[in-house]
């Protein structure tokens, strides 16, 4: 039987692969986009898990709005990787003051 | 059973994928990989109902944020292999930090599960799931109601976004003549045109 406990384990390992890889790729600001995406959804497998778990449509409604807001960050952060690229010609963030106002 | 079954099959995807991102060489195979966890994850949702979110799920992450980060990442000409440069570095802090994570969430699940919290059973709360109506339909019902401000708000936040993306990467482009409609608008025929009595046997002066 299938209880909130197998959905948090999964939810909880994924986000966990998220900062994993947010810490591995430090350079390459496509890949920490990415793993962000993986933590949202983590998030959002969370909230559905137990909306369903409690009986209350509530969370799931929250769940379409962390979307929203994943989705425009995804195209804000690539936005701006791709003026970042415009202007040196690569996408290692390990010196990203030139961004400083 | 086949819930068990499908569960694992899903479960095991989606992480083995999201390793996949995060681990692969090429970022287009971690935006392929990104894209079969988005794909799993929609699956975990259906197995326990909530196929709206699902359905969203595949349209909007697989659809629009998955296509939106192929174009970037094939657009954009790097060299990937000078990015992978530190990762073998960073792989011990990277590794303590996630076993880390997941010990204080495996822990607080366990107590969770151990019964150890009890904040009280929930109360008939006022979204509360019903049998009869399906799960996109209650949706509906409620995100129009009683969510309405919020799932304008969650439409602002996108205008915004999109506007500030075009800002962003928007490049004026030189060589190009474009319109200005208020100078257009506000030109009369006095400023422009003239009559002349113009003498017989001379030019025309321009």
């Amino acid at each position: 039987m299938i209880g909130i406990e197998h959905y948090l384990v999964v939810s909880s390992i994924l986000f966990v692969m998220g900062v994993l890889g947010i810490f591995l790729n430090r350079k390459n600001v496509i890949i920490i986009l990415m793993a962000i995406e993986l933590i949202l959804l983590a998030v959002n497998i969370n909230l559905v898990a137990f909306s369903v778990f409690l009986g209350d449509l509530t969370g799931q409604i929250f769940a379409m709005f962390v979307l929203t807001v994943a989705a425009g960050e995804a195209a804000i952060g690539l936005a701006i990787l791709v003026i970042y690229f415009r202007g040196r010609g690569t996408i290692a963030v390990d010196d990203v003051n030139r961004m400083k106002g | 059973m086949i819930q068990l079954i499908s569960f694992y099959i899903f479960a095991s995807i989606v992480i083995a994928a999201a390793a996949m991102v995060i681990f692969a060489r090429n970022p287009v195979h971690s935006v392929l990989w990104l894209i079969v966890a988005f794909f799993n994850a929609a699956g975990l949702m259906v197995l326990i109902g909530a196929e709206f979110i699902a359905m969203l799920l595949v349209i909007v992450y697989v659809g629009a944020v998955a296509v939106l980060f192929l174009f970037v990442v094939m657009m954009l000409d790097i060299d990937f292999a000078e990015l992978r440069a530190g990762f073998v570095k960073n792989v011990p802090l990277g590794i303590l930090l996630a076993v880390v994570l997941v010990a204080e969430l495996v822990l607080g699940i366990g107590a969770y599960q151990a019964g150890a919290v009890k904040l009280g059973t929930p109360g008939a709360g006022e979204a509360t799931v019903s049998a009869t109506v399906p799960n996109i339909e209650a949706i509906g019902g409620l995100l129009y109601s009683k969510y309405v401000f919020l799932f304008e708000t969650a439409g602002l936040i996108l205008l915004v976004a999109m506007v500030g993306a075009i800002v962003l990467t928007h490049r004026r482009s030189h060589g190009t003549r474009g319109q200005n409609i208020s100078s257009q608008v506000q030109r009369r025929p006095e400023d422009a045109t003239r009559n002349v009595n113009q003498p017989v046997g001379q030019g025309i002066e321009l």
